[in-house]
């Protein structure tokens, strides 16, 4: 007993597992002051009801896709700016082809961009920022000529909305979905070659390079996981609005680079755990909703959001200083 | 001419990191007008001594005095105006700036607050003739530049500051033998100012030849001070590494014929670095490339790696012919080819990764069951990595960068031989890395000759390409201008060949 | 000679290809090369070119300001709220703005430095901070700018001297070949003179560039290291300020877009590559990076007189920022080192 305590104690702990812990313990607090808020204005406490939770789980099984992607990117000291048209992209592919064929055409523009965008990383070492950046503007530019001349249809199929508003033993698919997502993600991260060698590529490229590590792929890989995560959450998020709609995805680019940074990864690539990810998706949402609740207005919601990110990181208190 | 009171005087200072005791009650005084030489083993405490004294880094315990008045640098800056400049082995050169932005860095001269860039080339130009570099062009970038070349804008930038303590780094390792020259030259010129010169190489000969004190640390500990030849060399390497140091070199088998080679190269080209090299390697030997430094050598063993485009000629490795098209291709090709690489820092190792990673880093495949990882598999292996190669750490899951300079060598080395390869080449393996280390690596590489290896070694040390080596191809400009091998074998004639001096075998 | 152009390809590049599209521009355009129209292109690129500069300084030091179009909106909002009444007021209300925008930038700086956070991650939520802010300000589109100050300042310089009664309206003999020239072209270009210049001659600016190339060479040369990574970001907050400030004028309006913001940030990121300068840091400038503006500005131009269909615009842009972008990866294909593609 006390040596499993003495692992939890702060000094004991890998320094990638200290961040999650805050996390979590700072979404307790999110619980804790909602509960205070609404006992006071309602005399009622919605957030620690399990239906309320288990609706926020949903509604962050959309978010969760996309991190869990984009964890892969900043892994490798990358980032993926390309989300939220590819996001878009495959929703709208996938109501256009409609059908049995829905789904898989959706994920199917998601590999495309994560193969493009690795080509142009990976091959041609353009900086991911600006690549992506650019990949992202051609598929807004594509969706639109797309959406334009005609009115192709933008209805969801029946499995889309079942997958994402659906009820499966009284928990929405939608967190299913997350978890299978997820449990591929952590297994791969942790338990398979590829996944060290993400880490390894992330940390430091050239030695992983030299230790005969195929970095090209490895990096493809990981683009190629970002959009079909991005494309997953596309699809799911036009099941769960039942139509496919311009710029759905514009909002989930900033929150999943937060929600993966607060878990603890660091943005510079080579280290974070997936859990950690996992926990700052459940901040995210968990600290959206607290907030809409209070009915906090926009300015308001964007000054905690911004406060709450810096304070968090304070507290992580990472970065060494460069002596040498 | 030296005076009475030291310039500089450490007393009782200790510093450690981490767990690790860095220094340990040092007492160390350096006076003007000296070249005062500090000697000792990779974690002996050279490096933390002079970056307290450059106001790198800060003593735990104990009182650093100059010129008999305590000081305490908060960064190197402070130390830069007390006097005190030091070259390090990691050059402090920015590569995007000119050379005269880079020598007037911190302190240019300056018109209406503006830096005035006219006056700063002339400054340039003064300090780059005063180290008869006249060649190098003030307002070129650093990054343009050699790294024999950047070495000396650095030294430019040294005396720039007009420092009353000099700290050299390994600061000659780089240079030019005609630069060598230049910098001895200009020691001796600043001994005779008053300045007191700290210099730490590990070339013994370079040591004897230009210092006339010496000082051996050992375990972070200063063992002794004394003039130079008050010692016989093996003395000194028995204080610096405590113990007696017998025949350095495992002894090498006797061979009737050479075996049938493993690695075959001929005619090798590569852009005007590789100007047609032949080269042949059998399993069971080890074959050393001699030569000056930028004689090809790097590029050779990049080439044979699969680094490098565009290369020419015909290599045969085993069965299989032409050149790897990467690393990946190298290592599981159907003759397994593994490179220790210049810099373990940045080319060996994920430095913030674990010892286990890095350990694997080679060998995913082979530790894997399908898609994923078997642990048993990989436990095993790690441990094994680490009995073999005798690396004592803490836990595999500590970051590699807390092991020291030889350790670290040791995990690269674990890294590949962990991916069994046929050919091994290595790049310098014993750079930077103490006594003890060496030996054991010696050891090593003959034991995995022994054991049907083929092994390819580069080292910028003489003694050690005649003490490990078979035999060995001295390279010129990108060519093989002489085998020797037996009785040939020998520093004179290594040298003359590096030279490209008559024809020796 | 020989030297400059090697040592700024980029720059040199970047500049070469604006004056061939500037040019092509013009004589596509049916009233191509009159004052009018350079007017009112050079109205539309000034926000956008301060973004651009203000981008550049932390991206020097291979860093990143996600903040700047966040603080160009939030000193928009402030300016609409200050920039009017009697004319000291005026000049008040745009001293107060700028500072603002500079004191936010000066924020970002602390955070990074002291509170040792990842720029792109610090800056990110400082954004957000700076929206919450301006919509604080702004809740809904709107606020007044004096009237006079905005004909002065988007127009050419005669009208401003005509407004402001200087040079007898504009009239005298040593003013006519000044007369055409625009305004706002002058303010960015001016700025960039008497801020930018100094500033990289200065040794903070020296040391920002050499963060960018080697931070620890950098520290050990005894470089004020903490001093120039505040005042890089503090200066990208002023230049963002003035892009604020000027959109104000421009449109005599206050408008808390958080879309815009958005946008405006992204396309000071690529304003910044197509100028010349290296995301890794050390190498490039402001001036690069408001030739790279204008090329962009340009290129959207361009839609408007060749009559693209507008569906089709959105796609244009983005294949052409895309391959302007990967020109850069040409060289890329011709290392035959392969280690120096990792740095």
């Amino acid at each position: 007993m006390t040596a499993t305590l003495a692992r939890l104690h702060p000094r004991n702990l890998r320094p990638e597992t200290r961040p999650i812990l805050i996390a979590a313990g700072f979404i307790l607090v999110i619980l804790a002051l909602g509960t205070a808020y609404t006992l006071r204005a309602q005399g009622t406490a919605p957030l620690l009801s399990p239906g309320y939770l288990l609706q926020q789980l949903q509604i962050g099984a959309f978010l969760g896709l996309v991190a869990a992607g984009m964890m892969m990117v900043i892994l490798l000291g990358h980032i993926d700016l390309s989300v939220p048209w590819t996001l878009t992209a495959a929703a709208m592919m996938a109501t256009t082809v409609g059908g049995p064929w829905a789904i898989p055409a959706g994920l199917a523009v998601g590999v495309a961009v994560g193969l493009f965008n690795g080509f142009g990383v990976a091959v041609l070492r353009i900086p991911s920022m600006i690549f992506t950046l650019g990949v992202d503007s051609v598929m807004r530019g594509l969706m639109v000529a797309h959406t334009g001349g005609f009115a192709p249809r933008t209805e969801a199929t029946p499995l889309m909305r079942s997958l994402a508003a659906g009820k499966l033993l009284g928990i929405p698919t939608a967190i299913f979905v997350w978890a299978a997502v997820s449990l591929v993600v952590a297994v791969t991260l942790s338990r398979t070659g590829f996944g060290r060698s993400i880490y390894a590529t992330g940390s430091r490229e050239g030695a992983a390079y030299l230790s005969g590590i195929r970095t090209r792929l490895v990096i493809t890989g990981a683009f190629v996981a970002s959009g079909l995560c991005a494309a997953a959450a596309g699809c799911l998020l036009a099941g769960y609005s039942t139509r496919a709609y311009q710029g759905m995805g514009n909002a989930y680019l900033l929150p999943a680079i937060a929600a993966v940074v607060l878990g603890g990864t660091r943005i510079l690539g080579g280290s974070g755990r997936y859990a950690g990810t996992v926990v700052g998706v459940i901040l995210i949402v968990l600290l959206n909703s607290v907030l809409s609740i209070m009915q906090m207005p926009e300015a308001g919601r964007q000054i905690i959001y911004g406060v709450v990110i810096i304070g968090m990181l304070l507290v992580y208190g990472r970065n060494e200083r460069v002596t040498s | 001419m030296q005076s009475e009171q030291p310039q500089v005087v450490l007393t009782g200072v200790s510093k450690h990191f981490g767990g690790v005791r860095a220094l340990d009650n040092v007492d160390f005084a350096c006076r003007r007008g000296t070249i005062h030489a500090v000697l000792g083993e990779n974690g002996a405490g050279k490096s933390t001594l002079i970056k307290i004294l450059a106001g790198v880094h800060r003593p735990d315990a104990g009182e650093v005095r100059l010129a008999g008045r305590p000081v305490a640098f908060a960064n190197p800056a402070e130390a830069t105006r007390a006097g005190i400049v030091c070259i390090f082995q990691e050059l402090s050169l920015v590569p995007d700036l000119s050379v005269a932005d880079n020598i007037a860095i911190a302190d240019p001269p300056k018109r209406l607050g503006l830096i005035d860039r006219r006056a700063q080339n002339r400054r340039a130009e003064r300090l780059l003739a005063r180290i008869d570099c006249a060649d190098i062009d003030p307002r070129d970038l650093v990054r343009d530049l050699s790294l024999s070349r950047r070495q000396m804008v650095e030294i430019a930038k040294a005396i720039g500051r007009a420092p009353s303590v000099l700290i050299l780094d390994e600061a000659t390792s780089a240079l030019t033998a005609r630069d060598v020259e230049t910098v001895y030259a200009l020691l001796a010129d600043l001994k005779a100012e008053g300045v007191a010169s700290i210099f730490i190489s590990h070339r013994m000969h370079e040591v004897e030849a230009l210092c006339d004190t010496l000082s051996v640390f050992r375990n972070g500990r200063h063992i002794e001070t004394f003039a130079t030849g008050a010692r016989s060399p093996a003395e000194i390497v028995r204080l610096m590494i405590g113990r007696d140091v017998e025949a350095q070199f495992p002894p090498k088998p006797a061979r009737p014929a050479r075996p049938e080679p493993l690695l075959s190269v001929k005619g090798l080209r590569w852009e005007n670095r590789l100007n047609g090299i032949d080269l042949a390697v059998g399993r069971g030997e080890i074959v050393g490339l001699g030569g000056l430094d930028g004689a090809g050598q790097k590029e050779l063993l990049l080439a044979l790696f699969g680094v490098l485009r565009g290369v020419e000629g015909t290599v045969r490795t085993g069965a299989a012919t032409g050149i790897p098209s990467s690393p990946a291709a190298a290592k599981s090709g159907p003759a397994r080819i593994a490179l220790v690489p210049e810099d373990r820092k940045t080319e060996g190792l994920m430095l913030a990764r674990p010892i286990a990673d890095n350990l694997l880093a080679a060998s995913f495949g082979r530790v894997s069951r399908g898609p994923l990882i078997d642990e048993t598999l990989a436990r095993a292996a790690i441990d094994e990595a680490l009995a073999t190669l005798r690396i004592k750490i803490g836990s595999p899951s500590d970051p590699v960068a807390t092991l020291s300079g030889g350790n670290q060598q040791k995990v690269v080395i674990a890294k590949w031989l962990m991916a069994r390869p046929d050919l091994i080449l290595l790049n310098d393996p014993t750079r930077g890395i103490d006594v003890g280390t060496k030996q054991e690596l010696y050891r090593l590489m003959r034991e995995l000759a022994d054991a049907g290896k083929a092994i390819l070694f580069y080292s910028t040390d003489y003694a050690e390409l005649i003490g490990c080596c078979d035999r060995v191809s001295v390279l010129y400009d990108g060519t093989v201008v002489a085998e020797l091998e037996g009785e040939a074998l020998t520093e004179e004639a290594l040298v003359a060949a590096a030279l490209n001096i008559g024809a020796a075998a | 000679m020989t030297r400059l152009l090697a040592q700024n390809r980029a720059f040199a590049g970047a500049c070469l290809l604006l004056a061939l599209l500037w040019l092509t521009y013009n004589a596509l355009h049916p009233r191509g090369f009159s004052a009018a129209v350079l007017v009112q292109n050079a109205n539309e690129s000034v926000a956008i070119g301060f973004v651009a500069m203000a981008q550049t300084v932390p991206v020097l030091m291979g860093g990143l300001d996600l903040s700047v179009g966040a603080v160009m909106t939030l000193t928009n909002c402030i300016a609409s709220a200050v920039v009017s009444g009697s004319p000291a007021q005026i000049v008040l209300g745009m001293v107060l703005t700028l500072a603002a925008g500079t004191a936010f930038g000066l924020m970002n700086g602390l955070v990074v430095v002291y509170g040792r956070i990842q720029p792109i991650i610090a800056t990110l939520a400082t954004g957000a901070i700076a929206i919450g802010l301006a919509l604080l300000i702004r809740p809904q589109p709107g606020g007044s700018i004096d009237d006079d100050l905005s004909w002065a300042l988007t127009n050419q310089l005669v009208d401003f001297a005509d407004t402001y009664g200087l040079a007898e309206g504009g009239k005298t003999w040593w003013f006519r070949p000044f007369a055409p020239l625009p305004v706002p072209l002058l303010l960015l270009v001016g700025t960039a003179f008497l801020a930018w210049i100094p500033f990289r001659r200065s040794i903070t600016g020296r040391t920002v560039y050499a963060i960018g190339s080697a931070e620890g060479a950098a520290y050990m040369s005894g470089l004020p290291i903490a001093r120039a990574k505040i005042a890089a970001f503090t200066l990208a907050g002023f230049f963002a300020a003035c892009g604020g400030l000027y959109l104000a004028i421009q449109t005599s309006s206050g408008n808390a877009d958080v879309t815009q913001a958005g946008a405006y940030t992204l396309n000071s990121i690529a304003a910044v590559v197509l100028g010349g300068t290296s995301l890794l840091g050390g190498i490039g400038g402001a001036i690069g990076s408001l030739v790279g503006a204008l090329m962009l500005r340009v290129i959207s131009f361009y839609f408007r007189i060749l009559s693209v269909d507008p569906l089709l615009q959105p796609l244009i842009e983005g294949l052409v920022l895309l391959a302007a972008v990967s020109l850069g990866a040409v060289r890329t294909l011709r290392v035959r080192n392969r280690l120096e593609l990792f740095r």
